[in-house]
């Protein structure tokens, strides 16, 4: 499934790769990520971004696990770091898969 | 309220007066479910904001505050949003706890306060300031249209007076 998300990513975003990175240095707002304070794992999504210079809009969401609805109703679980992409319409969680995810689309070369 | 002896009163506030334009910050907004960097001046964009500095989450004003204007119902007109010096959590824990329809901005520095001119350093808590209780009615281009201070300690914004303003932008 989340394998899917990524192909599915890539192929979108594939054709206008090189005015796709234009447009991800010059609009903040597409990459959002749902994290929490000291999560490693978010941390890890983090550390990928700004490798590959991928602006993001970080919200901080509850330390409660039971509480993290708004992450909830994007990607069916409540686990962070989850990561929306509105230029490529990609919505996942799992900090390997996003890190995979980001380096595939934003990795240039 | 006359209590028969002297409260405490505030220093003149040199803060941003009608027809000027309000400092633009960036801080933390605090919503029911999770808090993201948001600039002042996005808000505006969006339509006119009141904009009501307070004391800390959980102080008595802080509380007294927000139920004056959860009383009333700007919201269709304009977004109202608060700012203290409390934490992301404790604005969290507020919005839940009382209820809030609206999003606080954290400012732990009091940085924001200080830039409008309304600081209050707090006696008896070493180190600490927060801002002095205020409302700033700001336009689109964020113009000041209305800008009340507190005078004395306690003291709470005249909501009908708030309310003229709000009905006359």
């Amino acid at each position: 499934m989340t394998a899917l998300l990524v192909a599915k990513g890539l192929r979108r975003s594939r054709p206008d790769d090189v005015t796709m990175s234009q447009t991800a240095s010059t609009d903040d707002t597409a990459v959002t990520l749902y994290r929490l304070q000291a999560c490693p794992f978010c941390e890890r999504v983090v550390r990928t971004l700004k490798e590959h210079g991928v602006p993001y809009q970080s919200r901080f969401v509850e330390t409660d696990h039971s509480e993290r609805d708004v992450v909830k109703r994007l990607t069916g679980t409540r686990v962070v770091p989850a990561l929306v992409d509105e230029r490529t319409g990609v919505t996942m969680a799992e900090s390997g898969n996003i890190v995979e995810y980001v380096e595939s689309v934003y990795g240039g070369a | 309220m006359d209590l028969g002896f002297d409260v405490v009163e505030f220093d003149d506030a040199d803060h941003p007066t009608e027809g000027e334009v309000a400092p633009d910050f960036t801080r933390p907004l605090v919503t029911d479910e999770f808090w993201e960097d948001v600039a002042l001046s996005a808000l505006t964009e969006d339509g006119p904001v009141l904009l009501l500095f307070h004391g800390m989450d959980g102080s008595f004003p802080a509380t007294y505050m927000w139920k004056g204007i959860q009383a009333r119902d700007w919201d269709e007109d304009l977004t109202v949003v608060g700012v203290s010096i409390s934490s992301p959590y404790e604005h969290k824990s507020f919005v839940d706890d009382r209820d809030l329809q609206h999003r606080l901005f954290s400012d732990p520095t009091n940085e924001v306060a200080e830039s409008y001119g309304v600081v209050h350093d707090l006696d008896g808590m070493a180190g600490v300031a927060e801002p002095r209780p205020s409302v700033f009615l700001l336009s689109e281009e964020r113009v000041v249209e209305y800008a009340w201070v507190a005078s004395e300690w306690p003291e709470f914004p005249d909501y009908d007076e708030v309310e003229a303003a709000v009905a006359a932008l």
